[in-house]
């Protein structure tokens, strides 16, 4: 699991890469939450761009993500997902939840 | 059932070995030329099924895991995941969107998943013997075959 991030205008864009599966999802959302607490931003951006592969439990990192930014009050927002991944969080219907920016690079 | 080709896996239900079975799985796959967008969803049902016997089956310890791949004719790939785990009580449950019995870091949408991304799904499970889960992938014959 590796991800970096970048705080702008009190936007906070969190850039995932590889593979989400279980096997790293929870730390993702630990990290995420950490990053969020450090910085509570107006608005987080998860970038999907160099994500390879994700199964379920990606939809678990971004519903943790949603709420915990609901909870500073702020939003949640994706962006650059490819086709896979994208098929996977249609699967539970995040993109009627959640904004998201260019769905299929 | 004649089949036309088959491989058969078996690894402890650690979830460094999801990434390992949806590869290999992937890997098999490959001779049947599917699509991307194919390929996608049995990486995706197969890690699933296995992050299932990883969280629910073997919940506090480590348990092996039974993974077999055949190619059935028809351009059919027949899955079938296999665990000796705590089983499940209530398939029907379990195979309900959001329902999980796994903490906040689970979304409750594996069977939902393996359902919609696979031709079919069967699951039959004894509780405190184990769970099976056979799915099926109709793949698309293309051009050059």
């Amino acid at each position: 699991m590796h991800f970096t991030s970048f705080l702008q205008d009190r936007q906070l864009t969190v850039a995932l890469t590889g593979e989400i599966d279980h096997h790293c999802a929870k730390e993702y959302i630990q990290k995420i939450t950490a990053k969020i607490d450090t910085y509570m931003p107006a608005v987080c951006v998860l970038d999907f761009q160099e994500v390879t592969f994700m199964d379920s439990s990606g939809i678990a990192v971004v519903i943790n993500a949603m709420r915990h930014m609901a909870q500073i009050g702020g939003r949640l927002r994706l962006q650059s997902i490819a086709e896979q991944p994208m098929k996977v969080l249609r699967a539970a219907g995040i993109e009627k939840i959640v904004e998201i920016k260019e769905a299929v690079r | 059932m004649k089949f036309e080709n088959y491989m058969i896996l078996e690894f402890p239900s650690r979830s460094t070995n999801e990434a390992f079975a949806r590869s290999a799985v992937a890997c098999f796959a490959a001779q049947l030329d599917p699509t991307l967008e194919e390929l996608g969803d049995i990486k995706t049902a197969v890690s699933e099924a296995v992050t299932n016997c990883i969280v629910h089956a073997y919940p506090n310890s480590f348990g092996t895991i039974m993974l077999r791949c055949r190619i059935l004719k028809d351009n059919v790939l027949d899955i079938v995941v296999k665990d000796k785990g705590v089983g499940i009580e209530d398939i029907d449950k379990a195979r309900k969107p959001m329902y999980t019995t796994g903490g906040a870091d689970r979304s409750g949408m594996g069977f939902t998943i393996m359902e919609s991304f696979m031709t079919s799904l069967e699951i039959t499970s004894q509780p405190g013997k184990g769970t099976t889960v056979h799915m099926r992938r109709r793949l698309q014959r293309r051009g050059g075959q």
